[in-house]
């Protein structure tokens, strides 16, 4: 009886020959990755040995793990999109993709997962991947370890690194991106991470999200992009000991801020950047222990910022260290570390005794005549700026720090 | 030896024994450590030296030049005396108080970083620009001394007319370059900043010493004429040429007028 049974079971299963475990490799017997999709058990394993496969678009459409043994490199042949994941609990690991080509007409990735949840994709190569990770309602994913290279000329004929839209609960970490138009890209997504990401040298922006609500970002470097990093109409963000660095020209900002409220900004880095931060219509945006360190203009701040507080952050070697738009101030500067600071500490409670307004006369009159930029640091302006801050005229009033701190906090 | 090498070897003995080169350079040393001991970083010290590089360089290179020159006049009389071709005199003068000088201020700032060390190689790099500027001042302005020193018999009006000039260079030029800048808004002002700014041995130092330390705020500029200019050695090479010519233009005329000057 139990031999029938298992002659049963054993006819019935290998005919469809939905296997738990499928070795692909060039010279073996099973040479297809496709093929392999299509046979291998739901929760079984593709393995892919070393070699240079040129498959057909795949898909995986079933809970399954696929994953590299060696130098194992899938090519898109400059055509089209290599894997598209439709299936929930889908692990991709250790392969390298590459050559997936540019389309206008579709966003073309390497790795697309659309409508699924807990996928795991660690540990791959990417290289010249029109968009490298696509994710588009897509939750509980983890995105760890890759490491994307593009080599984009310009911001229209390349795609993101690392694309999420419309996602939920995802953690993007400690990958390398640089060559995309976006290193990181984030579009309606909720209550994500993104930690110890590298991103530099992409075309447009090193990190660049809008509407996702909730999200943390924390000890990543973003530097030596075109335009550095913007971040744009969300609530609740967590900025976390990230490093923005080395964004120089008219348009790059260490960190541009639109319309971003109600979040944190603590303890990063902001250094050699044309401007460090620039907030525009971002309300209540607490910003402390940052330092900001030989930028151009290391915090611009717009009018219609409302409410923000800088706090303990330490502006050293910058070149202006607050410019404005406005003779008023509707955000709080306190207790932060001025190395311009020139006032006296007679009690010795490490609280300057003087105010110190950081906005320079100066950094008005260039905003209104560029080519007087060329005078910075001269004598003349340094006495105007000098006149300007015992009695301010033009520059605000209100913009000032009543408790400047006489020592640089900690440096992070 | 020549003549020059002659002179220049008494001069260099004997601005040594007048103390003033010694506290010159002790002067630069002390600032430097102090500002290495108590500033918070390379980069604001490098910031804190720039100003005195600008400022007070031109301004003790005037005063000491033209002084000097006033003091040695018995000197250059009684070696006029002899069979001394003028040039050689002036050269051996002119080196005499310049090396001295510069070699005082190269000292001063750059030992104490020997033993701090540097934070960074564009630190490093920044240093080297300051002190390269700085000498390049130090040989101009003491050039600049010179000729008013032989211009103007009267001790007291060549020491007024040296700080004259330093004032001018030094402050109001930026003043009245500022007012240009503002009273022509209206038409494009890149090309005629430049200009304005290499007419100035100061602010050609301070432009150069700009390119190091205040690029990121330099990048952020929107006009493609300053771009230009900053974004390649262009700029540091036209910059570097103008302040050649900075130098030869006074040594020049300062020598004609030694060569016949009546003494």
């Amino acid at each position: 009886m139990t031999r029938l049974l298992l002659t049963i079971l054993l006819l019935t299963v290998l005919p469809a020959q939905a296997q738990d475990h499928l070795t692909v490799s060039p010279d073996g017997p099973m040479q297809s990755v496709a093929e392999a999709l299509a046979q291998v058990a739901p929760g079984g394993t593709v393995v892919i040995e070393a070699g240079v496969y040129q498959e057909p678009p795949l898909v995986i459409d079933k809970p399954m793990t696929l994953q590299g043994q060696g130098d194992v490199i899938l090519d898109g042949q400059s055509e089209h999109q290599i894997l598209t994941i439709t299936a929930d609990s889908v692990t991709v690991r250790g392969l390298t993709f590459r050559n997936v080509g540019v389309s206008f007409i579709e966003d073309r990735a390497a790795v697309k997962v659309d409508d699924a949840s807990h996928c795991l994709i660690e540990n791959n190569h990417f290289v010249d991947t029109f968009f490298g990770i696509y994710l588009a309602r897509t939750a509980n994913c983890r995105v760890v370890g890759n490491e994307l290279y593009a080599s984009g000329e310009t911001e229209t004929k390349s795609g993101n690194g690392i694309h999420l839209w419309y996602c939920k609960n995802i953690t993007v970490a400690d990958n390398y991106i640089t060559g995309h138009r976006d290193g990181i890209y984030f579009e309606f997504v909720e209550d994500s991470r993104v930690a110890g990401n590298l991103s530099e040298r992409n075309l447009r922006y090193g990190l660049h999200f809008m509407f996702s609500d909730r999200c943390q970002y924390h000890d990543n470097t973003f530097q030596y992009n075109d335009a550095g990093v913007a971040v744009m109409y969300t609530e609740h963000v967590e900025m976390y000991r990230n490093r923005f660095a080395h964004n120089w020209g008219s348009a790059a900002y260490g960190l541009l801020l639109k319309d971003i409220i109600d979040s944190h900004i603590e303890g990063n880095v902001f250094e050699q950047n044309t401007i460090g931060m620039y907030a525009e219509g971002s309300n209540r945006v607490v910003i402390q222990d940052n330092t900001f360190r030989e930028n151009g203009w290391a915090v611009k701040i717009m009018a219609n910022a409302l409410d923000n507080e800088f706090t303990r952050n330490s502006f050293v070697a910058n070149t202006f260290d607050v410019a404005t738009n406005s003779r008023q101030s509707y955000s709080t500067f306190d207790g932060n570390y001025w190395d311009k600071y020139q006032g006296y500490d007679l009690d010795r409670d490490g609280v300057g005794d003087v105010p110190f307004r950081p906005v320079r006369l100066f950094a008005l009159l260039v905003e209104q005549n560029e080519p007087s930029l060329l005078l910075l640091r001269s004598m003349f302006v340094d006495l105007l700026d000098a006149a300007e801050r015992v009695l301010p005229v033009l520059t605000p009033e209100t913009l000032v720090d009543t408790q400047p701190a006489m020592h640089p906090p900690m440096q992070p | 030896m020549n003549a020059t090498a002659k002179i220049l070897t008494y001069e260099l003995q004997d601005v040594l024994r007048s103390r003033g080169v010694i506290a010159y350079a002790v002067f630069f040393l002390l600032l430097t450590e102090a500002l290495l001991q108590f500033g918070s970083s390379t980069a604001s010290v490098l910031l804190s030296l720039m100003n005195v590089v600008l400022l007070l360089l031109p301004l003790v290179s005037l005063v000491f030049g033209t002084m000097y020159l006033y003091n040695a006049r018995d000197f250059v009389e009684l070696l006029l005396s002899q069979p001394i071709r003028r040039p050689h005199l002036f050269g051996g003068l002119y080196l005499g108080l310049a090396v001295p000088l510069a070699t005082g201020f190269l000292a001063g700032t750059c030992l104490p970083f020997l033993w701090h060390g540097v934070e960074a190689a564009s630190h490093a790099q920044t240093l080297l620009v300051l002190a390269l500027t700085g000498t390049a001042l130090t040989f101009i302005f003491v050039a600049l001394a010179f000729l008013i020193a032989v211009r103007f018999e009267d001790k007291a009006r060549g020491l007024g007319v040296a700080l004259v000039v330093w004032l001018f260079l030094a402050v109001l030029y930026d003043g009245l370059v500022l007012l240009a800048l503002h009273m022509f808004a209206n038409y494009p002002l890149e090309t005629p900043a430049l200009v304005l700014t290499l007419l100035n041995p100061v602010d050609l130092a301070r432009v150069l010493l700009l390119l190091q330390v205040d690029i990121s705020a330099l990048m952020g500029y929107t006009g493609a004429v300053f771009e230009r200019f900053f974004g390649s050695l262009f700029g540091v090479g036209v910059a570097s040429a103008a302040l050649l010519v900075w130098l030869a233009v006074p040594l020049f005329f300062g020598l004609r007028r030694f060569n016949r000057k009546d003494f």
